[in-house]
């Protein structure tokens, strides 16, 4: 046990800790633990009344026993106690307590709350500062909701000490991370910016830390602080290195202070003031200056911090963007650490470059150190080194050098540490994708990308190449020839067989003219995998076959013989047994042209951005996001409605049901009937089979969107996916990704309107900067009138915040207003634009007539203008009932009894608008046996019945 | 902002443990796990750095201790390399030439040495006599080696 120099010490913990080290077994230990919370607990619960010491030392056996991991479920009370002690030794170990151990025990909490609000009134300092230390480090609303008011006035207080102060700013800015909306603001907040100015270093570091928070929530009240902040850097730049005494680090002056003052100047865009502006400029620039100079010292504590900073700076250069001889210096300065001895230093510079790759300016800069990064990639002995090289080669990626970069990262893909493995691969693929400019190198690519991880080739991947070899028929005859070869290999991949049976089920004929690969050699090479392919690929390979019988009539025997064989017909697994059932009837009783119609090629699918996108993003984010299920993800990504999923894994009974196999990638409207795929063509990828009334609980499966690039702050483009569902509907959730989710709820009565908007931030952490606000063309401004309330700029992780719209119509209008959210996730801006579901239908009041006024007036519009007609397919199951609803939704009087045909539906309605009424009526005629309807719209204005019939015409 | 710091022995035997933010028990024990295997098991002169998460991790080991230190993403990693170094030397001017029993026999010292430096997950004094000197103040206010020795053992 060694000496205690000095201070204080407990023996008796001290013996203690020394029985717990020397226990020879766990068991040992448990042993001893059990023995001593046995004693101190019966020493708490004893006649005799502790003395401070003894229940100071119990207390802090108990802390230490809880750091070693056991639970502790007494010793509070004995622990507030302390607390409240006037003894500081004492105080001090009740205070650690409470920290360590919070609990959220309402009595106790207010108990503590009153110890703490004795110290904070103590004027004692040290005392005082134990108060703001322990509800810095509890930091409960309960807390908060105490002292939130109290700690501003000890802040900003003109006879407070400086420790104190510093202890109380930090205290603050915790609070105002946690219940940000307790922390009044308010006159005090103007004196804290002016904190920058302070004598003392440490109370402006503190104060700097506090500001910086306070200013990414709100940045238009904290605007002062950036002269204040150049001001104070440029005085710490250019200062000799003894002028800071003891905040100078290792010859460095006030590194943190530094790096806190770029920090909060990364909170602003670059200053307007041009003398202002031009002080920042040279305070960067002596910073640049500065790593060039020889170091002042051998000790790695000099480089870091000095470094520290100047990477701060770089940062800082980045985020403003603005000046480009700053940032060329900036990369160049990145490109010396590139090859720099301290491992360090080479994965900051790999890091910062990847950022820098994204700026304009200096993109071609950051170009021109490839070999040095491809250098890293191979030679690097650090996988976290290399794993940045892998990330800085993916920024810097463009048409120029994407065949040399994909080819680096393949071939460092052969030796790549497992860990990584997955995501060189989706990069891969993804950067094949983007700059392919002839699409038989994507194709090799991605079987490349097969051979040699296949393992890491994960759904996403695979059902990308095909989907884009379905899209594109130039490419097809080259993809069906080289997975043929491909597969000719010896050992191939699983992947490789799912994506050769797939191509060759649709474009083996392209190949079947040579007779090296004719059908039955086709279907004899897929076939010879069969056996050792797991259930859900063999799955895929007898719908290859199903497919091959259309393609091939003289192979039709062979298969059928397979598909015949015990070994399928009574496989164990019934999936692979219903297929070969169904098939083999298929085959059997369909006539040629029912075989060509079922078996058609895959439609096109809806061009879409990659879903592999969308998974490297949600590898990159945070690790709690809610992972989705891959498996309920069709090519494009998008989640299918989960009936729909199961009513092709339930064994149907049905056989068309199943000709679309599950394990198929098909395109994401496709009902599970190919059938209606082959008639109806490309549908709409947004049609929904379940639609309309049932409005989907929010968050729900159905909604969700994974593509919207969110992870960028380029502008966002305005997503319109959700745009025709709120056509028939008020209610409902419009935009959802990874991060946030938007819910609508809207009212509307004659021409106003009420959309409450509900933003749910989906992740742990806070956004910042939240900001939305609505846009208009410059048309829709003169019609429409949208005025947004404003929103928090702070959404707390997990929470929601709501935001109100009011519209007026004042005359009838086309287009939609765009709902543009920005805020700060993570240190990245993320711009969302969302077309609001505002049309001209909304401002309907329902009209009830009678049969022979409804006629009356659908004579009086008789001008030919005045009539739109549509004739179109039916997208939904022609459901009377989901019919009508949809036509109520849409906000006419359903008139019943009007028409004489009562198949047909009628209705009637006005459209308020500020400045005049337009009288509506409308007519659906539903033709079950077509498939069909036929759409008239009659409005005494033009322009109004062809916005009402576009709209309506999208939702059957 | 900081999230926690961890100090472990190369057996992975945590030593010291600071949140800064509100996390639940078993949440931590994931933490610590995660952390201690994570960096026991880089090679040596690997960097300091490491992503998990959505935080950055910064590393490094004074002999026989690992001082493991996670902060947000767009922290600044070399000077949390510093914050680690200079909280090593706050422990070694208290305790002069600190090492790992020290800080086992008087983790509450290790804690409110801590608790001077940093703050809410921010740093709250950079200057090492500022910090040392209000350390030495509250030790005046602590009793005396003979009140010490003469305090029962149980």
């Amino acid at each position: 046990m060694p000496a205690v120099s000095k201070g204080d010490g407990m023996r008796g913990l001290a013996v203690f800790i020394s029985d717990i080290r020397n226990c020879k077994s766990k068991e040992a230990e448990i042993k001893r633990i059990n023995k001593e919370l046995a004693n101190i607990r019966s020493k708490f619960k004893g006649d005799k009344a502790l003395d401070g010491y003894s229940k100071k030392k119990y207390v802090c056996k108990l802390l230490f026993i809880f750091l070693l991991g056991h639970d502790i479920d007494f010793g509070h009370m004995e622990a507030v106690n302390l607390l409240s002690s006037n003894k500081y030794t004492e105080k001090q170990i009740g205070y650690l307590f409470i920290s360590v151990l919070v609990n959220s025990n309402s009595d106790l909490i207010r108990l503590i709350n009153n110890g703490i609000k004795n110290d904070l009134a103590s004027r004692n300092p040290t005392f005082m500062n134990l108060a703001l230390h322990c509800i810095a480090n509890v930091g409960s609303r309960e807390m908060a909701e105490a002292f939130a008011s109290e700690i501003p006035n000890i802040l900003v207080a003109g006879d407070t000490m400086d420790s104190v102060k510093q202890s109380a700013a930090l205290c603050l800015l915790r609070l105002n991370r946690t219940s940000a909306d307790l922390v009044p603001m308010g006159e005090w907040t103007a004196r804290v910016v002016h904190l920058l100015n302070d004598q003392h270093l440490g109370v402006v570091t503190a104060a700097t830390s506090l500001i910086t928070t306070l200013a990414q929530k709100s940045p238009d009240d904290f605007k002062t602080s950036i002269s204040l902040a150049v001001a104070r850097l440029s005085r710490i730049v250019t200062s000799a290195s003894i002028d800071l005494q003891d905040y100078t680090y290792y010859f460095v002056a006030a590194p943190w202070l530094s790096v806190k003052l770029l920090r909060l100047l990364q909170c602003y865009p670059p200053p307007e003031d041009a003398a202002l502006r031009s002080r920042l400029t040279e305070c960067l620039e002596t910073i640049l200056n500065k790593a060039q100079e020889p170091p002042k010292s051998k000790k790695v504590q000099h480089s870091n911090a000095k470094n520290a900073v100047l990477f701060e700076a770089i940062s800082l250069i980045i985020h403003h963007d603005s000046e480009p001889t700053l940032l060329v210096r900036a990369c160049n300065q990145l490109g010396q650490f590139l090859q720099h001895r301290e491992t360090n230093l080479r994965y900051l510079a790999l890091e910062s470059m990847c950022t820098l790759a994204s700026s304009e300016f200096s993109h071609e800069t950051v170009k021109t150190h490839i070999e040095t990064v491809i250098n890293a990639l191979k030679t690097e002995r650090d996988v976290s080194v290399r794993q940045r090289a892998v990330d800085l080669l993916y920024a810097m990626c463009d048409r120029s050098n994407a065949k040399q970069i994909v080819a680096e990262m393949l071939s460092y893909l052969e030796t790549a540490d497992y860990s990584i493995r997955e995501e060189i691969v989706l990069k891969v693929a993804i950067l094949a994708e983007k700059y392919a400019v002839d699409y038989t190198w994507y194709v090799d690519t991605i079987l490349n990308l097969i051979r040699i991880a296949g393992d890491y080739v994960s759904e996403e991947v695979w059902y990308r190449v095909i989907q884009i070899v379905i899209n594109r028929d130039d490419v097809q005859g080259y993809a069906a020839k080289t997975v043929f070869e491909a597969l000719q290999a010896p050992a191939c991949h699983e992947n490789l067989v799912k994506v050769g049976g797939y191509i060759l089920g649709e474009f083996g004929n392209l190949i079947a003219g040579d007779s090296r690969s004719s059908p039955l050699v086709q279907f004899n090479l897929l076939h010879s995998k069969f056996h050792l392919c797991s259930v859900p690929t063999r799955a895929l390979l007898l719908s290859a076959y199903i497919k091959f019988i259309n393609l091939f009539p003289e192979v039709k025997a062979t298969i059928q013989d397979v598909l015949r064989s015990d070994s399928q017909l009574r496989n164990a697994d019934v999936e692979l047994q219903q297929r070969a059932v169904e098939y083999l009837r298929l085959s059997c009783i369909a006539s040629t042209d029912i075989l060509a119609t079922v078996l058609e090629e895959m439609p096109p699918f809806p061009e879409r951005e990659s879903s592999i996108l969308a998974k490297l993003k949600r590898k990159k984010g945070p690790g709690h996001l809610p992972d989705i299920d891959d498996a309920r993800r069709n090519v494009n990504g998008s989640t299918e409605p989960s009936e729909n999923t199961e009513a092709t894994k339930k064994s149907s009974p049905s056989l068309m049901a199943d000709l679309l196999p599950t394990n198929r990638p098909r395109p994401a409207s496709s009902s599970p009937i190919m059938l209606s795929a082959g008639t109806m063509g490309s549908t709409h990828p947004f049609t929904d089979l379940l639609n309309l009334n049932s409005t989907p609980p929010s968050g729900a499966s159905l909604l969700v969107d994974v593509f919207s690039d969110i992870s960028t702050a380029a502008p966002a483009e305005v997503c319109e996916e959700n745009f025709l569902r709120f056509v028939c509907k008020n209610n409902g959730v419009i935009y959802e990704n990874q991060l946030l989710q938007i819910g609508l709820k809207s009212e509307y009565r004659q021409n106003l309107g009420r959309i409450y908007v509900f933003y749910g931030n989906k992740t742990s952490t806070q956004f910042l900067s939240f900001s939305s606000s609505v846009t208009s063309s410059d048309t829709l401004k003169a019609q429409l009138n949208v005025h947004a309330k404003t929103v928090d700029p702070v959404i707390e992780g997990g929470a929601q915040v709501q935001q109100i719209l009011n519209i007026e119509c004042v005359s009838d209008f086309t287009d939609a207003p765009v709902l543009n959210i920005q805020f700060r996730y993570g240190g990245t801006l993320q711009n969302i634009g969302v077309k609001l579901p505002v049309m001209l239908n909304k401002f309907f009041q329902p009209t009830e007539m009678l049969s022979q006024d409804f006629f009356q007036r659908w004579k009086q519009l008789g001008a030919p203008q005045q009539e739109v007609q549509k004739i179109f397919k039916a997208r939904h199951p022609m459901d009377t009932d989901v019919t009508k609803a949809k036509i109520l939704g849409f906000g006419v009087a359903l008139l019943d009894g009007v028409d004489p045909n009562p198949a047909n539906f009628v209705g009637a309605g006005v459209i308020h608008t500020k400045n005049t009424q337009v009288g509506c009526l409308l007519r659906l005629e539903p033709n079950t046996q077509a498939q069909m309807y036929r759409l008239t719209l009659r409005t005494s204005r033009d322009s109004v019945s062809q916005r009402l019939c576009d709209l309506l015409s999208e939702q059957f | 902002m900081m999230r926690f710091l961890l100090l472990f022995s190369r057996q992975g035997k945590l030593r010291l443990q600071k949140w800064f933010t509100p996390m639940a028990e078993r949440e931590k024990k994931k933490i610590i796990r995660d952390m201690t295997t994570m960096v026991l098991a880089r090679q040596p002169r690997s960097c300091n750095f490491l992503h998990w998460k959505d935080l950055k991790v910064i590393y490094k080991r004074y002999a026989s201790l690992y001082f493991c230190l996670a902060v947000d993403n767009q922290e600044n990693e070399l000077l949390a390399l510093e914050v680690i170094h200079r909280y090593v030397e706050l422990l070694d001017k208290y305790f002069g030439n600190v090492c790992e029993l020290d800080i086992i026999f008087n983790f509450e010292k290790a804690y409110f040495i801590l608790d001077e430096f940093l703050m809410g997950g921010e740093i709250q004094e950079t200057s090492k006599q500022m910090v040392n000197r209000s350390i030495e103040a509250s030790d005046m206010l602590q009793e005396t080696m003979e009140e010490y020795m003469s305090k029962p053992a149980f």
